[in-house]
């Protein structure tokens, strides 16, 4: 008995972990790709010293991060300013542990998998709080009311258009979601939720404080916001979690509204007994690093907006219309417009 | 059933463990070389007045408030848009009228001014 629970626990770490380590490498190329992209769009080369083509780049860093000095403020409390990286990685990552990849391929299919992603997702805030209380520095604590403020505004736009998706597919479970939306690009949830999706998605690089939502991290005003006086390695978690985060929104993105593994020519006459037209991960995975291109682009694109700015968007924009697209979804299902979970 | 949440259990124990040991590993191979000029609160090059635990803006504060109200309204969403096509018209018009009742509020607060910034 005690063999057998052994094994399932080995097992299980060995399941995580494959999940774990593709994610942080996503992640430290990642960062790569995003100095490359934006490189290459100010015409520029990005990095291209470390490896062959600047590849080994990514690796250069983290060992320089971690031999770097934690420096410990002298008025900072001790034991938060640890915890506060811990708080917000863990987060980012454990979430994936109901990512469903492929219909069989995931680890945890619990019936109310978009409920703890949510759950999760929300947790993300504390590090960032504690992170700027326990600093004990001005900068730090304004950043991190700042971003905590807009956090957990925008997270309200998004809580509303995760009703939207729930009111069309019938099921708060990712894998049911993405079935829900078979038969081709335009049965997947985008088309009938098309605010939503654009709200959603808005709102998900507002959730994770990237431009042109970087006023938490304004250079020019509060210098790095809630982590300005992390160093080194601790400093390295928060920037692991925050790109954990992107690659986290852009896989519910696809899941949601873009029928995750589904491939895009389902019902397409000619293609529909090809291989392209059969569900596979790589979909998924293709339309992830999709809406992870999004993310550098707009940050190659887009001015930072003003905090005053922010807020009215999130409150006076995107409330309003997730509230009246949620009503709009669900008439539609009601008059059977939009056949729920199909 | 149960066993469906134990890998969830174990990844949340993993995620932890990650951030830790980084910043362990991190503080283990990283020099220790304080000084009271590093050590102080950045402030932009100025010796750090005052302490860093200031009163804020209230705002903020309200923010955190409204957000609850509306996270819980988005609970309560939750199990109603799962089963709205068993549940009918009936369904629909009672969370409209709970949603009716939010939304007034929502137009007091924006009317007042709480939306402000």
């Amino acid at each position: 008995m005690d063999m057998q629970m052994l094994t399932t626990l080995l097992w299980t770490v060995a399941k995580i972990l494959m999940i774990v380590v593709p994610l942080i490498l996503t992640v430290a190329y990642y960062t790569y790709a995003e100095r490359k992209v934006i490189g290459y769009m100010q015409s520029r080369m990005g990095p291209n010293r470390v490896g062959p083509w600047g590849l080994l780049q990514p690796f250069a860093d983290v060992f320089k991060l971690l031999f770097k000095e934690i420096i410990l403020p002298s008025n900072a409390n001790k034991f938060l300013f640890y915890l506060a990286p811990v708080l917000s990685l863990a987060p980012a990552f454990a979430a994936w542990a109901v990512v469903p990849f492929d219909d069989w391929l995931v680890l945890a299919d619990i019936d109310a998998s978009l409920l703890y992603v949510l759950a999760l997702t929300s947790m993300g805030v504390y590090g960032v709080i504690v992170a700027g209380w326990a600093s004990n520095s001005k900068y730090a604590f304004i950043g991190a009311l700042r971003s905590a403020a807009q956090i957990v505004s925008y997270e309200i736009a998004m809580g509303f258009a995760l009703v939207g998706v729930i009111i069309v597919a019938g099921s708060i479970n990712l894998r049911e979601i993405v079935l829900a939306q078979q038969g081709g690009i335009f049965d997947w949830f985008w088309l009938p939720l098309l605010p939503l999706f654009m709200v959603y998605f808005i709102s998900g690089v507002a959730e994770t404080n990237r431009a042109p939502f970087d006023v938490a991290e304004g250079e020019s005003e509060i210098v790095a916001g809630f982590h300005v006086e992390y160093a080194g390695a601790a400093f390295a978690v928060f920037f692991l979690a925050e790109y954990a985060n992107m690659i986290l929104i852009s896989a519910l993105t696809a899941l949601l509204f873009a029928g995750g593994w589904l491939s895009p020519f389902e019902n397409v006459p000619l293609l529909a007994e090809t291989f392209i037209a059969q569900p596979h991960a790589a979909w998924f995975l293709g339309k992830m690093f999709f809406f992870m291109f999004f993310f550098l682009w707009f940050r190659a694109t887009f001015p930072r907006y003003r905090y005053d700015q922010i807020m009215r968007l999130g409150w006076k924009v995107f409330i309003p219309i997730t509230i009246v697209w949620l009503i709009v979804a669900a008439v539609f299902v009601l008059l059977g417009w939009v056949e729920q979970g199909a | 059933m149960l066993a469906d949440y134990f890998p969830i259990l174990v990844f949340l124990g993993i995620s932890v463990a990650l951030g830790a040991i980084l910043v362990v590993v991190g503080s283990v191979l990283g020099p220790k070389r304080p000084g009271d000029d590093k050590m102080s609160p950045y402030e932009c090059g100025f010796e750090a007045f005052e302490d860093a635990r200031m009163k804020f803006d209230v705002r903020y504060y309200l923010v955190a408030i409204l957000f609850i109200i509306f996270d819980l309204e988005i609970a309560f969403l939750f199990p109603w848009a799962v089963v709205l096509e068993s549940i009918g018209w009936t369904g629909f018009w009672a969370m409209m009228v709970f949603l009716g009742i939010l939304v007034v509020g929502f137009i007091y607060e924006w009317k007042k001014g709480a939306l402000e910034w």
